[in-house]
Protein backbone atom coordinates (compact mmCIF):
# COMPACT_ATOMS: atom_id res chain seq x y z
CA UNK A 1 0.00 0.00 0.00
CA UNK A 2 1.29 3.46 -0.92
CA UNK A 3 0.02 5.66 1.92
CA UNK A 4 0.45 8.90 -0.03
CA UNK A 5 -1.64 7.52 -2.91
CA UNK A 6 -4.33 6.57 -0.38
CA UNK A 7 -4.27 10.14 1.02
CA UNK A 8 -4.85 11.58 -2.46
CA UNK A 9 -8.12 9.66 -2.70
CA UNK A 10 -9.39 11.37 0.45
CA UNK A 11 -10.23 14.65 -1.28
CA UNK A 12 -12.59 15.77 1.48
CA UNK A 13 -9.64 16.05 3.87
CA UNK A 14 -7.75 19.31 3.18
CA UNK A 15 -4.01 19.32 2.58
CA UNK A 16 -2.19 19.74 5.91
CA UNK A 17 -0.54 23.00 4.90
CA UNK A 18 -3.94 24.54 4.12
CA UNK A 19 -5.08 23.87 7.68
CA UNK A 20 -2.17 25.83 9.17
CA UNK A 21 -3.04 29.52 9.27
CA UNK A 22 0.29 30.78 10.65
CA UNK A 23 2.44 30.08 7.62
CA UNK A 24 5.73 30.73 9.43
CA UNK A 25 5.06 27.50 11.36
CA UNK A 26 5.53 25.60 8.12
CA UNK A 27 9.25 26.38 8.42
CA UNK A 28 11.79 24.79 10.73
CA UNK A 29 12.99 26.61 13.85
CA UNK A 30 16.21 26.12 15.83
CA UNK A 31 17.49 22.54 15.48
CA UNK A 32 17.38 20.50 18.68
CA UNK A 33 17.16 16.77 17.89
CA UNK A 34 19.27 14.85 15.41
CA UNK A 35 17.31 11.64 14.97
CA UNK A 36 19.26 8.87 13.32
CA UNK A 37 17.49 5.82 11.97
CA UNK A 38 20.39 3.37 11.87
CA UNK A 39 18.51 0.68 9.99
CA UNK A 40 15.32 -1.25 9.49
CA UNK A 41 16.64 -4.56 10.75
CA UNK A 42 14.76 -5.69 13.88
CA UNK A 43 14.25 -8.88 15.86
CA UNK A 44 10.51 -8.10 16.00
CA UNK A 45 7.89 -7.23 13.36
CA UNK A 46 5.32 -5.17 15.31
CA UNK A 47 1.89 -4.67 13.78
CA UNK A 48 1.97 -0.89 14.20
CA UNK A 49 5.56 -0.28 12.99
CA UNK A 50 5.58 2.67 10.57
CA UNK A 51 9.03 1.60 9.34
CA UNK A 52 7.87 -1.95 8.61
CA UNK A 53 11.05 -3.09 10.33
CA UNK A 54 11.72 -6.78 10.81
CA UNK A 55 14.25 -9.64 10.78
CA UNK A 56 14.36 -9.76 6.97
CA UNK A 57 15.16 -6.11 6.36
CA UNK A 58 18.66 -5.46 5.06
CA UNK A 59 18.88 -1.62 5.18
CA UNK A 60 21.58 -0.79 7.73
CA UNK A 61 23.44 2.52 8.17
CA UNK A 62 27.16 2.40 7.36
CA UNK A 63 30.08 3.86 9.29
CA UNK A 64 30.60 6.80 6.89
CA UNK A 65 27.04 8.05 7.37
CA UNK A 66 27.37 7.68 11.14
CA UNK A 67 30.58 9.73 11.08
CA UNK A 68 28.77 12.44 9.10
CA UNK A 69 25.99 12.42 11.71
CA UNK A 70 28.56 13.19 14.43
CA UNK A 71 30.01 16.02 12.34
CA UNK A 72 26.62 17.54 11.59
CA UNK A 73 25.58 17.28 15.24
CA UNK A 74 28.51 19.48 16.23
CA UNK A 75 28.13 21.92 13.32
CA UNK A 76 24.41 22.66 13.52
CA UNK A 77 23.99 23.15 17.27
CA UNK A 78 21.70 20.24 18.09
CA UNK A 79 21.35 19.28 21.78
CA UNK A 80 20.08 15.70 21.48
CA UNK A 81 21.01 12.58 19.53
CA UNK A 82 18.05 10.23 19.18
CA UNK A 83 19.00 6.79 17.83
CA UNK A 84 16.21 4.69 16.40
CA UNK A 85 15.54 1.87 13.96
CA UNK A 86 14.50 -1.04 13.54
CA UNK A 87 16.25 -2.35 16.57
CA UNK A 88 19.16 0.13 16.55
CA UNK A 89 21.27 -2.27 18.59
CA UNK A 90 21.46 -4.60 15.58
CA UNK A 91 23.51 -2.13 13.54
CA UNK A 92 27.09 -3.54 13.59
CA UNK A 93 28.53 -0.08 14.36
CA UNK A 94 26.05 0.64 17.14
CA UNK A 95 28.32 0.41 20.19
CA UNK A 96 31.11 2.37 18.54
CA UNK A 97 28.65 5.06 17.53
CA UNK A 98 27.11 5.38 21.01
CA UNK A 99 30.56 5.71 22.57
CA UNK A 100 31.47 8.44 20.08
CA UNK A 101 28.09 10.18 20.48
CA UNK A 102 28.32 10.48 24.27
CA UNK A 103 31.69 12.22 23.88
CA UNK A 104 30.06 15.13 22.04
CA UNK A 105 26.46 15.06 23.28
CA UNK A 106 25.14 15.02 26.85
CA UNK A 107 21.73 13.72 25.80
CA UNK A 108 22.01 10.54 23.78
CA UNK A 109 18.86 8.46 23.65
CA UNK A 110 18.21 5.04 22.17
CA UNK A 111 14.77 3.75 21.22
CA UNK A 112 14.83 0.10 22.19
CA UNK A 113 12.29 -2.68 21.92
CA UNK A 114 13.89 -4.22 25.06
CA UNK A 115 13.52 -7.82 23.87
CA UNK A 116 16.65 -7.53 21.71
CA UNK A 117 18.65 -7.38 24.95
CA UNK A 118 17.86 -11.06 25.54
CA UNK A 119 19.21 -12.17 22.16
CA UNK A 120 22.65 -13.79 21.81
CA UNK A 121 25.40 -11.19 21.77
CA UNK A 122 23.21 -8.42 23.13
CA UNK A 123 22.75 -9.53 26.76
CA UNK A 124 25.29 -7.05 28.11
CA UNK A 125 23.58 -4.03 26.54
CA UNK A 126 21.91 -2.88 29.77
CA UNK A 127 25.36 -2.54 31.38
CA UNK A 128 26.65 -0.83 28.23
CA UNK A 129 23.78 1.66 28.35
CA UNK A 130 24.32 2.37 32.04
CA UNK A 131 28.09 2.84 31.59
CA UNK A 132 27.46 5.40 28.85
CA UNK A 133 24.51 7.03 30.68
CA UNK A 134 22.33 6.58 27.63
CA UNK A 135 18.66 7.50 27.99
CA UNK A 136 16.63 4.39 27.15
CA UNK A 137 13.25 4.94 25.52
CA UNK A 138 11.49 1.64 25.37
CA UNK A 139 8.40 0.65 23.54
CA UNK A 140 5.85 -1.06 25.77
CA UNK A 141 2.43 -0.76 24.11
CA UNK A 142 0.52 -1.66 27.28
CA UNK A 143 1.01 -2.64 30.91
CA UNK A 144 -1.13 -5.74 30.38
CA UNK A 145 0.55 -8.73 28.74
CA UNK A 146 -2.40 -9.53 26.49
CA UNK A 147 -2.71 -6.05 25.01
CA UNK A 148 1.03 -5.64 24.55
CA UNK A 149 1.56 -9.05 22.95
CA UNK A 150 -1.27 -8.41 20.49
CA UNK A 151 0.84 -5.64 18.92
CA UNK A 152 4.35 -6.97 19.28
CA UNK A 153 3.98 -10.75 19.23
CA UNK A 154 3.42 -13.51 21.79
CA UNK A 155 5.86 -13.52 24.70
CA UNK A 156 7.34 -10.08 24.01
CA UNK A 157 5.73 -8.54 27.10
CA UNK A 158 7.24 -11.12 29.42
CA UNK A 159 10.67 -10.61 27.84
CA UNK A 160 10.31 -6.85 28.15
CA UNK A 161 9.50 -7.16 31.85
CA UNK A 162 12.62 -9.29 32.34
CA UNK A 163 14.80 -6.60 30.72
CA UNK A 164 13.07 -3.76 32.55
CA UNK A 165 13.87 -5.46 35.86
CA UNK A 166 17.50 -5.68 34.84
CA UNK A 167 17.57 -1.99 33.84
CA UNK A 168 16.03 -1.10 37.21
CA UNK A 169 18.67 -3.16 39.04
CA UNK A 170 21.32 -1.07 37.28
CA UNK A 171 19.66 2.12 38.50
CA UNK A 172 17.54 3.01 35.48
CA UNK A 173 14.40 4.89 36.47
CA UNK A 174 15.92 5.80 39.87
CA UNK A 175 19.41 7.25 39.34
CA UNK A 176 18.97 10.81 37.97
CA UNK A 177 21.64 10.07 35.35
CA UNK A 178 19.92 6.92 34.08
CA UNK A 179 16.62 7.87 32.50
CA UNK A 180 14.16 5.19 31.46
CA UNK A 181 11.16 6.37 29.46
CA UNK A 182 8.37 4.30 27.97
CA UNK A 183 6.27 4.68 24.87
CA UNK A 184 2.59 3.81 24.71
CA UNK A 185 0.76 3.68 21.43
CA UNK A 186 -2.87 2.71 20.93
CA UNK A 187 -3.68 -0.83 19.86
CA UNK A 188 -5.76 0.25 16.89
CA UNK A 189 -7.48 3.03 14.95
CA UNK A 190 -8.13 5.32 17.89
CA UNK A 191 -6.34 8.03 19.85
CA UNK A 192 -4.06 7.58 22.82
CA UNK A 193 -5.42 8.56 26.23
CA UNK A 194 -4.27 11.64 28.11
CA UNK A 195 -0.55 11.19 28.74
CA UNK A 196 -0.36 12.07 32.44
CA UNK A 197 -3.33 9.81 33.29
CA UNK A 198 -1.86 6.88 31.38
CA UNK A 199 1.57 7.38 32.95
CA UNK A 200 -0.02 7.17 36.40
CA UNK A 201 -1.80 3.96 35.41
CA UNK A 202 1.39 2.41 33.96
CA UNK A 203 3.32 3.29 37.11
CA UNK A 204 0.66 1.81 39.37
CA UNK A 205 0.35 -1.45 37.44
CA UNK A 206 4.01 -2.05 36.57
CA UNK A 207 5.01 -1.03 40.09
CA UNK A 208 2.53 -3.17 42.01
CA UNK A 209 2.63 -6.20 39.70
CA UNK A 210 6.31 -6.34 38.74
CA UNK A 211 8.12 -3.84 40.98
CA UNK A 212 9.18 -1.81 37.92
CA UNK A 213 9.92 1.92 38.05
CA UNK A 214 10.50 4.34 35.19
CA UNK A 215 10.62 8.08 34.57
CA UNK A 216 8.12 9.20 31.94
CA UNK A 217 5.54 7.70 29.66
CA UNK A 218 5.11 9.13 26.17
CA UNK A 219 1.77 8.50 24.48
CA UNK A 220 2.12 8.51 20.71
CA UNK A 221 -0.66 8.66 18.12
CA UNK A 222 -0.41 5.91 15.52
CA UNK A 223 0.58 7.38 12.17
CA UNK A 224 -1.52 6.11 9.22
CA UNK A 225 1.49 4.79 7.29
CA UNK A 226 3.67 1.66 7.21
CA UNK A 227 2.19 -1.49 8.74
CA UNK A 228 -0.42 0.49 10.62
CA UNK A 229 -1.42 2.20 7.35
CA UNK A 230 -1.67 -1.22 5.69
CA UNK A 231 -3.97 -2.34 8.50
CA UNK A 232 -6.16 0.74 8.01
CA UNK A 233 -6.39 0.20 4.24
CA UNK A 234 -7.02 -3.55 4.57
CA UNK A 235 -9.80 -3.14 7.12
CA UNK A 236 -11.55 -0.16 5.50
CA UNK A 237 -10.49 2.13 8.35
CA UNK A 238 -8.27 4.59 6.45
CA UNK A 239 -10.94 7.16 5.67
CA UNK A 240 -12.47 6.98 9.16
CA UNK A 241 -9.10 7.28 10.90
CA UNK A 242 -7.89 10.19 8.72
CA UNK A 243 -11.22 11.94 9.28
CA UNK A 244 -10.82 11.48 13.03
CA UNK A 245 -7.31 12.95 12.90
CA UNK A 246 -8.48 15.89 10.80
CA UNK A 247 -11.55 16.55 12.98
CA UNK A 248 -9.27 16.63 16.04
CA UNK A 249 -6.80 19.06 14.39
CA UNK A 250 -5.46 21.33 17.13
CA UNK A 251 -3.88 24.51 15.71
CA UNK A 252 -2.14 24.95 19.06
CA UNK A 253 -0.15 21.76 18.44
CA UNK A 254 1.51 22.98 15.23
CA UNK A 255 4.23 25.11 16.85
CA UNK A 256 5.43 22.10 18.87
CA UNK A 257 5.56 19.61 16.00
CA UNK A 258 8.85 17.71 16.20
CA UNK A 259 9.68 18.35 12.53
CA UNK A 260 10.19 22.02 13.39
CA UNK A 261 13.23 21.32 15.54
CA UNK A 262 14.72 18.11 14.25
CA UNK A 263 16.46 16.46 11.36
CA UNK A 264 15.93 12.79 10.65
CA UNK A 265 18.67 10.80 8.92
CA UNK A 266 17.90 7.61 7.01
CA UNK A 267 20.13 4.52 6.81
CA UNK A 268 21.57 5.63 3.44
CA UNK A 269 22.27 9.23 4.54
CA UNK A 270 19.13 10.72 3.00
CA UNK A 271 17.71 13.39 5.30
CA UNK A 272 14.07 13.97 6.21
CA UNK A 273 11.99 16.24 8.43
CA UNK A 274 10.94 13.28 10.60
CA UNK A 275 10.91 9.50 10.83
CA UNK A 276 7.35 9.34 9.44
CA UNK A 277 8.39 11.25 6.32
CA UNK A 278 11.26 8.82 6.07
CA UNK A 279 8.80 5.93 6.11
CA UNK A 280 6.79 7.43 3.23
CA UNK A 281 9.95 8.33 1.31
CA UNK A 282 9.41 12.09 1.44
CA UNK A 283 12.91 13.63 1.82
CA UNK A 284 13.49 17.07 3.31
CA UNK A 285 13.35 20.05 0.97
CA UNK A 286 16.23 20.02 -1.49
CA UNK A 287 16.67 16.24 -1.29
CA UNK A 288 20.17 16.54 0.17
CA UNK A 289 22.12 13.73 1.80
CA UNK A 290 23.97 14.18 5.06
CA UNK A 291 27.33 14.16 3.24
CA UNK A 292 26.17 17.36 1.50
CA UNK A 293 24.82 18.99 4.65
CA UNK A 294 28.08 18.67 6.61
CA UNK A 295 29.54 21.17 4.15
CA UNK A 296 26.86 23.81 4.86
CA UNK A 297 25.69 25.87 7.84
CA UNK A 298 22.14 25.31 9.09
CA UNK A 299 19.46 27.26 7.26
CA UNK A 300 15.77 27.20 8.07
CA UNK A 301 13.92 25.03 5.59
CA UNK A 302 10.36 24.60 4.46
CA UNK A 303 9.00 21.40 6.03
CA UNK A 304 7.46 18.76 3.75
CA UNK A 305 3.94 17.75 4.79
CA UNK A 306 1.23 15.34 3.74
CA UNK A 307 -2.02 14.22 5.33
CA UNK A 308 -0.28 11.82 7.76
CA UNK A 309 0.96 14.97 9.54
CA UNK A 310 -2.52 15.34 11.07
CA UNK A 311 -1.45 12.52 13.42
CA UNK A 312 0.99 14.93 15.10
CA UNK A 313 -1.58 17.70 15.60
CA UNK A 314 -4.64 15.74 16.73
CA UNK A 315 -5.90 16.61 20.21
CA UNK A 316 -3.04 16.72 22.68
CA UNK A 317 -0.49 16.57 19.80
CA UNK A 318 2.00 13.78 19.27
CA UNK A 319 5.71 13.38 18.67
CA UNK A 320 8.50 10.90 19.37
CA UNK A 321 8.63 12.61 22.77
CA UNK A 322 4.92 12.13 23.47
CA UNK A 323 2.18 14.74 23.58
CA UNK A 324 3.07 18.30 22.56
CA UNK A 325 0.07 20.51 23.30
CA UNK B 1 -31.41 -1.97 2.04
CA UNK B 2 -33.04 0.69 4.17
CA UNK B 3 -32.77 0.25 7.89
CA UNK B 4 -34.03 2.32 10.79
CA UNK B 5 -30.46 2.62 12.07
CA UNK B 6 -27.85 4.15 9.76
CA UNK B 7 -24.24 4.81 10.94
CA UNK B 8 -24.13 8.07 8.94
CA UNK B 9 -27.02 9.40 11.03
CA UNK B 10 -24.77 9.70 14.07
CA UNK B 11 -23.07 12.71 12.45
CA UNK B 12 -26.51 14.30 11.99
CA UNK B 13 -27.18 14.38 15.74
CA UNK B 14 -26.81 18.17 15.67
CA UNK B 15 -29.81 18.55 13.38
CA UNK B 16 -31.96 17.94 16.45
CA UNK B 17 -31.26 21.57 17.31
CA UNK B 18 -32.71 22.93 14.08
CA UNK B 19 -36.25 23.44 15.33
CA UNK B 20 -35.36 23.97 18.97
CA UNK B 21 -32.00 25.74 19.18
CA UNK B 22 -32.36 26.85 22.80
CA UNK B 23 -33.30 23.39 24.01
CA UNK B 24 -30.41 21.92 22.04
CA UNK B 25 -27.97 24.44 23.45
CA UNK B 26 -29.18 23.73 26.99
CA UNK B 27 -28.85 20.02 26.41
CA UNK B 28 -25.35 20.28 24.94
CA UNK B 29 -24.17 22.51 27.76
CA UNK B 30 -25.53 20.02 30.28
CA UNK B 31 -24.07 17.08 28.33
CA UNK B 32 -20.64 18.72 28.26
CA UNK B 33 -20.72 19.40 31.99
CA UNK B 34 -21.83 15.86 32.79
CA UNK B 35 -18.86 14.33 30.97
CA UNK B 36 -16.20 16.74 32.26
CA UNK B 37 -13.70 15.60 34.90
CA UNK B 38 -15.35 15.83 38.30
CA UNK B 39 -15.62 13.58 41.34
CA UNK B 40 -15.52 10.86 38.67
CA UNK B 41 -12.86 10.91 35.97
CA UNK B 42 -13.86 11.47 32.34
CA UNK B 43 -12.75 7.90 31.75
CA UNK B 44 -15.00 6.46 34.48
CA UNK B 45 -17.88 8.45 33.03
CA UNK B 46 -17.16 7.10 29.57
CA UNK B 47 -17.32 3.53 30.89
CA UNK B 48 -20.61 4.24 32.67
CA UNK B 49 -21.94 5.72 29.40
CA UNK B 50 -20.88 2.58 27.56
CA UNK B 51 -22.73 0.37 30.03
CA UNK B 52 -25.85 2.55 29.88
CA UNK B 53 -25.66 2.58 26.06
CA UNK B 54 -25.93 -1.20 26.16
CA UNK B 55 -28.74 -1.13 28.69
CA UNK B 56 -30.76 1.27 26.51
CA UNK B 57 -29.50 -0.59 23.42
CA UNK B 58 -28.61 2.53 21.44
CA UNK B 59 -26.26 1.60 18.56
CA UNK B 60 -25.17 5.23 18.11
CA UNK B 61 -24.15 5.50 21.76
CA UNK B 62 -22.41 2.11 21.65
CA UNK B 63 -20.37 3.29 18.63
CA UNK B 64 -19.55 6.65 20.26
CA UNK B 65 -18.61 5.35 23.66
CA UNK B 66 -16.64 2.35 22.43
CA UNK B 67 -14.51 4.84 20.48
CA UNK B 68 -14.38 7.21 23.42
CA UNK B 69 -13.40 4.45 25.87
CA UNK B 70 -10.61 3.23 23.55
CA UNK B 71 -9.27 6.76 23.24
CA UNK B 72 -9.26 7.07 27.01
CA UNK B 73 -7.12 3.95 27.36
CA UNK B 74 -9.90 1.56 28.38
CA UNK B 75 -9.25 -1.92 27.00
CA UNK B 76 -11.63 -4.57 25.71
CA UNK B 77 -11.49 -6.55 28.95
CA UNK B 78 -12.65 -3.54 30.96
CA UNK B 79 -15.35 -2.64 28.43
CA UNK B 80 -16.63 -6.23 28.45
CA UNK B 81 -16.93 -6.10 32.25
CA UNK B 82 -18.88 -2.84 31.96
CA UNK B 83 -21.31 -4.48 29.51
CA UNK B 84 -21.72 -7.36 31.98
CA UNK B 85 -22.62 -4.83 34.66
CA UNK B 86 -25.38 -3.54 32.35
CA UNK B 87 -26.47 -7.11 31.64
CA UNK B 88 -26.52 -8.01 35.34
CA UNK B 89 -28.65 -4.99 36.20
CA UNK B 90 -31.04 -5.67 33.34
CA UNK B 91 -31.21 -9.36 34.28
CA UNK B 92 -31.58 -8.53 37.96
CA UNK B 93 -34.30 -6.00 37.19
CA UNK B 94 -36.23 -8.66 35.25
CA UNK B 95 -35.87 -11.18 38.03
CA UNK B 96 -36.75 -8.82 40.86
CA UNK B 97 -40.00 -8.02 39.06
CA UNK B 98 -40.72 -11.72 39.47
CA UNK B 99 -41.56 -10.83 43.08
CA UNK B 100 -44.57 -8.92 41.75
CA UNK B 101 -45.58 -11.99 39.81
CA UNK B 102 -45.25 -14.07 42.98
CA UNK B 103 -47.24 -11.54 45.01
CA UNK B 104 -50.11 -11.70 42.51
CA UNK B 105 -49.97 -15.47 42.38
CA UNK B 106 -50.15 -15.59 46.18
CA UNK B 107 -53.12 -13.27 46.18
CA UNK B 108 -55.05 -15.16 43.53
CA UNK B 109 -54.29 -18.81 44.15
CA UNK B 110 -56.22 -20.90 46.61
Amino acid sequence: MDAREEFKKLVQIPEFEDSVKEKELLMTDKMSVLQINVGRLCNLACKHCHMEAGPNRTEVMGEDVLKDCLKLYQQWGFDTIDITGGAPEMNPHFRWFVEEAVKVCSKVMVRSNLTVMLEDGYEDLPEFYAANKVTVICSLPHYKARNSNKQRGEGTFEKSIQVLKKLNELGYGQDPELTLNMVFNPGGAFFPPEQAAMEKEYKEHLGSEYGIVFNNLFTITNNPIGRFGNFLARTGNMEGYLTKLYDAFNPGAVAGMMCRSQLSVGWDGQVYDCDFNQAVDMPAEGGAKIEDLVKRPYEKRKICFDKHCYACTAGQGSSCGGSTA
Amino acid sequence: MNTYYNPEDLAKFGTMGEEAPQLWENFMQYYGSVFAEGALTAREKSLIALAVAHAVQCPYCIDSYTNDCLSKGVDEEQMTEAVHVAAAIRGGATLVHGVQMKNIVKKLEL
